[in-house]
């Protein structure tokens, strides 16, 4: 049996005074049940998290203390996929029949500062400065660039996709196209990419009513079904975040094992996906991640992205809500805003930036530190 | 920044963690850990296997040249838990590389080179040791970093 996803709020993404992290996971978790056309009280389990938001679960004091189990999770970028895996886990299991998952934050201007301790790392790490995603995404780049011949034209055009698609999308946080040149001339934060390249922490909340796919007719007329849901984490020897050492021989990296155990659990390949979210903390993060799901060859990119094959009237539209890079990157939300995106895209209600051909099945793809990926596959 | 390739200073010195490399010695090197049962490698020196879990390890020191396998620059100065000596008015991008150690591993480095036109993949590199930052009573804490040779 398969979980669908009968209900989806968002709060917008990007800066909101006067609002905190957990008030803007109870908009989009009002906004959920809404859609759904089910009652607080009606839900029988909640998932959700937040890194910097506060507890989860303490939605309930705005939206009703009912008694019913609730369950904070936090597992870095893949906090909303992993939510949404336990989720669908306790529907499967026959537990219960219908439950919401939430994720919000809020986080200060800047870079994340996170703690080498908190990863098992020694203080030096930090102390040293290299406790930083960017360097690891910069790097991982660098080499990429200079194995497979990608340019930084390239990157300029993912920067530049992004922020088309963000100034399409009401609820996105950076919502003015961004020219191909002043993408590139933008400061340097980490070579070779540039300020506009790079993602920022931001806020924003998402919810999702779930529930029994033989029950989702009860709830709306579009459901659209989990087909495959996988998280994976680094294995020794892979070239990941915060990694201080790495094997000589080549190990696939998270991404790569979340996305094939996905493929496999849904019977489907590369070939059957109509959009794609994939994780673009920076836009050479979205150019390797296309190759890292399956979506093409790598070098292959070069070629796709100036053909606009990842456009939304492209061949494989990947991002089409403007991505981290146009909604900055909230932890807690950040998965399951992809989440939401392609349920409205597979429900056709995606307004301007709708991809046409009646989409049937999407793609979502998270990553992060230390050597995290959730990967879902949902269709109509 | 200064480049100490041995102890020359009458200041007192540490190293920024007493586990990653051998120091004071005439000939410091990073240290590491191999698994007596798998065979699999760390760095730093790791109390466990990073493959198996296995605890029965020895420690091994890395090779002091290598290439550079993949790099960046930091261009701005990070937040804390960086800790260096320098303000936002001295701080100088600094680059962050991988260096190939043949036979060993691929170890994440700070480099004794900030500028990007001086940094290519594949270059040979070696290890050095420098002053990262001094303490309110004088000591010097070292670092290790790569530069190309």
């Amino acid at each position: 049996m398969r979980v669908a996803i009968v209900g989806i709020g968002i709060h917008p993404f990007g800066r909101t005074p006067g609002k905190t992290g957990m008030q803007q996971g109870v908009y989009a978790a009002r906004q959920a049940l809404k859609d759904a056309g089910v009652q607080w009280k009606d839900i029988q389990f909640g998932y959700g998290g937040s890194y910097s938001g506060g507890n989860a679960d303490a939605v309930a004091n705005e939206l009703g203390l009912t008694g019913a189990p609730f369950t904070n999770i936090l597992n870095a970028c893949a906090t909303g996929g992993s939510s949404l895996l336990a989720a669908c886990k306790e529907i499967k299991s026959g537990e219960a029949d219908i439950g919401l998952v939430v994720g919000f934050d809020k986080h200060a201007r800047g870079a994340f500062n996170a703690h080498p301790s908190e990863y098992g790392l020694g203080d030096w790490y930090g102390e040293a400065g290299l406790m930083l995603t960017t360097q690891f995404f910069a790097m991982k780049l660098q080499k990429y660039m200079h194995d497979y011949q990608i340019s930084t034209d390239t990157l300029a055009r993912v920067a530049e996709k992004a922020y088309q698609n963000g100034a399409l999308n009401p609820n996105a946080w950076r919502r003015t196209p961004i020219s191909l040149e002043e993408i590139k001339n933008s400061t340097m934060v980490n070579d070779p990419l540039t300020k506009y390249m790079f993602c920022s922490p931001s806020e924003g909340g998402v919810a999702l009513v779930v529930c029994r796919e033989d029950i989702a007719h009860r709830y709306t007329d579009t459901p659209i079904f989990v087909s495959a849901l996988t998280m994976r984490t680094r294995q020794y020897g892979a070239f990941e975040v915060y990694g201080t050492a790495v094997e000589l021989e080549d190990v696939p990296n998270a991404s790569v094992a979340a996305s094939r155990a996905a493929f496999e659990a849904a019977g489907l390949g590369p070939q059957d996906i109509d959009l794609a979210q994939l994780q673009d903390t920076e836009a050479g993060a979205e150019v390797m991640h296309m190759a890292e799901n399956g979506f093409c060859e790598h070098g292959e990119q070069e070629r796709l992205l100036l053909d606009g094959a990842t456009r939304l009237n492209g061949r494989l539209p990947i991002n089409t809500d403007g991505g981290c890079m146009a909604n900055g990157e909230p932890i807690g939300a950040s998965g399951l805003r992809q989440i939401y995106e392609t349920v409205l895209q597979l429900r056709g209600q995606a307004g301007a930036r709708q991809v046409q051909g009646n989409p049937k099945t999407g793609y979502t793809h998270v990553y992060g530190a230390p050597g995290i990926s959730a990967v879902s596959i949902l269709q109509r | 920044m200064s480049i100490l390739t041995q102890p020359s200073s009458t200041a007192p010195q540490r190293a920024i963690d007493p586990n990653l490399f051998t120091w004071p010695a005439a000939q410091p090197a990073l240290l590491a850990s191999r698994c007596r049962d798998c065979g699999a490698k760390a760095f730093p020196a790791n109390p466990a296997c990073t493959a198996c879990g296995g605890e029965n390890l020895e420690s091994f020191e890395l090779p002091r040249h290598g290439s550079l396998w993949a790099w960046t620059v930091q261009r701005f100065m990070p937040k804390t838990p960086y800790h260096s000596s320098e303000t936002e008015q001295t701080f100088r991008p600094f680059g962050v590389g991988y260096i190939e150690l043949p036979g060993a591993l691929r170890i994440e480095s700070r480099l004794q080179e900030g500028d990007p036109a001086n940094l290519k993949i594949g270059a040979a590199m070696e290890l050095v040791f420098y002053v990262h930052r001094i303490e309110p009573d004088g000591t010097e804490v070292i670092n290790y970093a790569f530069k190309p040779v």
